[in-house]
């Protein structure tokens, strides 16, 4: 069992949702967690400069919100769905709406289809008005522990 | 091997001038018109699982993003602003762990409007991808442009 699952069922005993990103090394130097304090699963980029990817505007960096939409998308299907297994990621198609402005990025993800071995997954990031999206995502992902799988996590 | 002038340009904008690039450490390796290539070293705060010590996504996400973006800088004749529209990646298989990652990028078109690209992230072997990337970029975007031109300089 990987430190991960181990991490979830702790965080489920707990009921705190944020402890996921402790054994997540890249979550954690990223400031990248979930949080799940108005009973829906968020997760948050917590800003910090070397996020920025355009320091004239200044804007964040856009492989940055790619990768936190990704994180949001693990994080919902370890917290929201019966897994027994870390999700690896297959690909993930990020649309790029608004620039993101030096401050908080927050996420939603929610499981537009759940197959037996792969499910596809919606994730969307704002900042501080949710009607306004600075990016989108649709990611897959293998969540069958015997499927032949590449990836990441 | 003579290093090419060039390279040492699109370092200083493309990393040492862009925080998260410079934060990942991604060094140009590569850059001549339509064409781009970095290289990202492996860090324990990369990883994505700590027990396989392979990395997440994310830095991978990052690293394509950037280098799809420089392949666009090398084809703009005047410095223009530019921003990513959207970019697709295909993780088709784990970045093995200790071993630096090269991406290269090709901006194979662009319009007035629209610049478009495709990468690939491997060890060495470009015949054996870690993860490919389709990326297309919003020319003339606000901002002040942050890219050299290359075009005009064979």
């Amino acid at each position: 069992m990987s430190a991960l699952l181990e991490r979830l069922a702790e965080a489920r005993k707990e009921g705190n949702v944020a402890r996921l990103a402790e054994a997540i090394p890249y979550a954690r130097w990223m400031q990248i967690a979930p949080e799940n304090t108005t009973g829906e699963l968020l997760t948050r980029m917590r800003f910090h400069p070397q996020l920025i990817g355009n320091t004239f505007l200044p804007a964040i960096h856009g492989g940055t919100l790619g990768a936190m939409l990704e994180m949001a998308a693990i994080f919902h299907l370890l917290w929201e769905t019966e897994t027994e297994t870390v999700p690896k990621i297959v690909n993930i198609t990020v649309d790029y709406l608004r620039s993101a402005r030096p401050v908080d990025v927050i996420a939603c993800a929610k499981v537009t289809k759940q197959g037996r071995r792969m499910v596809n997954v919606f994730a969307e990031a704002w900042q501080e008005d949710r009607s306004r999206p600075v990016a989108t995502a649709n990611a897959h992902f293998l969540v069958k522990s015997d499927a032949d799988a590449p990836p990441s996590l | 091997m003579e290093k090419d002038p060039r390279i040492a340009v699109f370092q200083q904008w493309f990393s040492d001038n862009i925080p998260h690039n410079k934060a990942l450490g991604l060094k140009v390796i590569g850059a001549s018109r339509g064409f781009a290539s970095m290289q990202l070293d492996w860090r324990e705060e990369l990883v994505g699982n700590p027990e396989t010590g392979v990395l997440a996504g994310g830095p991978l996400t990052a690293m394509l993003d950037g280098c799809c973006g420089m392949s666009v800088a090398t084809m703009l004749k005047a410095p223009e602003p530019f921003a990513t529209l959207d970019l697709r990646i295909d993780y088709v298989r784990p970045a093995e762990p200790g071993k630096p990652v090269i991406a290269e990028a090709e901006c194979y078109r662009i319009t007035r409007s629209v610049a478009f690209t495709r990468a690939f992230a491997h060890h060495g072997d470009a015949k054996d991808p870690i993860a490919a990337a389709a990326g297309t970029f919003m020319l003339g975007t606000k901002g002040k442009p942050t890219r050299p031109p290359l075009a005009d300089k064979p």
